[in-house]
């Protein structure tokens, strides 16, 4: 039970007359890497939204890091959690460098009326470094491809030195490539920095293979949850996203495809 | 004129800095909606007979208060909110208007502005404002920042971020107020919006955004006045005629319209 870091018990969130979450209950354990897929407007976001308190709840409780997540603690909460969103639209002409808006993580940290100093300076560089966008750091936030743009956001959430890393569809509008290193990085700072990470998609070939445990998710609510081995399976798969799904084995890995 | 020069200071740095606020969270509106809604609040203070200053304070900072809220409730977006608010303050400024008995000078000279003859209670007011505003942007800079960058974001790392967007939109309209009487509510929008957005034409860096605005604003001010003792024409509109301009040779000028050539010999051909 210590071991639980998030817990969500009977959650229901709407939005408007359309009812997004429908009782839904989660545990996550720590240092779990959580695999949350479904099709389109299964729900996906917004329960990964409730843990960092950016959805709002109608009924039911959440529990994150040892607290019930309310007014008076989420800001607490937040500090905690690194959260990177899908690619966003940035203006080309934004008066940002990419340095400033990793150093956003940093503001977590520091309070009000404090300005970063060295050392948090130092860890910026470092996760600039980590993910591979150093050479970036003084170009405008907008001059930057999607790929770079996700790396930057990977390196703004980790600077917040996070012990819960939330990924909401960070490969979605990016080319193959960048897809695969954003994939590999993930996978990388999970395994090194002992991070509980939740991986939402609802594109079943960027899920990545460390996934300790997949959350398959249907019209708002936890529709199967069980071990890759489990549910990754054609059946189960054409079943979730009401299409034929096939999968085959390539370089040791499975990829999936649609089938007919 | 000495007093003309410090309100065309204060009011430039007041209204350059809240500008750069208003460009970059796109809601360009907002300085034509606060500045009606003070112009509203004053008429009935001058109508009702209470000080038209509070009047315009309270009218223009309830206004901002409202258009957050109106805009998440009603679902709409923050333009059509800021719009909905202007359309009412304008009418309620007409009715006010059209209440009023006697000779309209007083409220003309709201609509107007009247910098050469600015009070030194308006100064010191215009004074405490522009204080309080580069005050809070120095105070509040990293929040701003994260919240300007994008507010969702801000709002992840624990930035408290709708109470910097309420802070925002209360200095916008504190600002609008003290800024009424000096320089007028019809052009006060321009003096907001000009050196934020010639500012943004020139520089990728947030900090110089601010301080290029603040300059563009008090230049504007300074030969606005200048050109209206020299050609003896209105100094408002020769404030505003100033800050166009100068905001016509930054986007002229704007090293972000740049477009870098491409040449073949710039690099080794790839294809075999």
């Amino acid at each position: 039970m210590n071991n639980t870091i998030v817990k969500i018990e009977n959650a229901v969130v709407s939005y408007r007359e359309d009812v997004a979450l429908r009782d839904v209950s989660l545990e996550v354990r720590r240092g779990e890497f959580v695999g949350i897929i479904g099709p389109n407007g299964a729900g996906k976001t917004t329960l990964i939204t409730l843990i960092n308190g950016l959805g709002k709840l109608v009924q039911g409780r959440v529990w994150v890091l040892g607290h019930s997540i309310s007014k008076g603690s989420i800001n607490g909460i937040r500090k905690r959690v690194g959260y990177v969103a899908q690619l966003q639209n940035i203006d080309p002409r934004m008066p940002i460098s990419v340095e400033e808006v990793a150093m956003i993580g940093r503001y977590s940290q520091l309070g009000a009326f404090h300005r970063p100093g060295k050392a948090d300076r130092d860890i910026v560089d470092e996760m600039l470094k980590l993910v591979g966008v150093s050479h970036l750091a003084k170009r405008p936030i907008g001059h930057l491809s999607g790929g770079e743009q996700q790396r930057v956001a990977v390196a703004r959430a980790l600077a917040q030195e996070p012990e819960m890393f939330l990924l909401d569809e960070p490969t979605a509008s990016l080319d193959w490539r960048a897809q695969k290193e954003i994939m590999e990085l993930v996978k990388q700072i999970h395994e090194t920095r002992n991070l509980t990470t939740l991986f939402v998609t609802h594109d079943l070939n960027v899920l990545p293979d460390t996934c300790d445990r997949v959350v398959l998710m249907k019209g708002g609510r936890i529709w199967q949850e069980g071990k890759p081995e489990e549910m990754l399976k054609q059946d189960t798969l054409s079943q979730l996203y009401d299409a034929p799904i096939t999968i085959k084995e390539h370089e040791g890995r499975q990829v999936f495809l649609k089938a007919g | 004129m000495q007093n003309a020069i410090l309100a065309a200071f204060l009011g430039g740095v007041a209204c350059a800095t809240v500008g750069v606020f208003v460009v970059l969270m796109g809601v360009s509106f907002i300085g034509v909606c606060l500045a009606h809604a003070a112009f509203a609040g004053a008429l009935l203070g001058v109508l009702v007979g209470f000080d038209p200053m509070l009047g315009a304070f309270l009218f223009s900072l309830g206004t901002a208060a409202i258009i957050g809220p109106l805009a998440s409730r009603g679902e709409l977006n923050l333009d059509t909110s800021i719009g909905v608010l202007f359309s009412l303050m304008l009418g309620l400024a007409f009715i006010f208007m059209g209440l009023m008995p006697g000779p309209k000078t007083q409220m003309l000279g709201l609509l107007w502005g009247s910098i050469l003859t600015v009070s030194k209670t308006d100064l010191i007011w215009l004074g405490i404002v522009a204080a309080a505003v580069v005050a809070i942007v120095v105070l509040f800079y990293k929040e701003i920042q994260a919240v300007i960058f994008n507010r969702e974001i801000a709002l992840a790392v624990g930035i408290p971020a709708g109470l910097i967007i309420y802070g925002i939109l209360f200095l916008t309209g504190s600002t609008i107020t003290v800024s009424l009487s000096p320089i007028g509510g019809l052009l006060i929008f321009s003096l907001i919006i000009n050196p934020a957005a010639a500012a943004y034409q020139l520089t990728y860096s947030l900090k110089k955004m601010f301080l290029l605005s603040a300059v563009f604003g008090v230049v504007s001010g300074w030969i606005g006045l200048l050109a209206s003792y020299l050609f003896s024409a209105p100094s408002g509109a020769a404030i505003i005629v100033t800050s166009s301009i100068i905001f016509g040779l930054a986007a002229l000028f704007s090293p972000k319209r740049k477009v870098k050539r491409w040449q073949a010999k710039d690099e080794p051909s790839r294809v075999l």
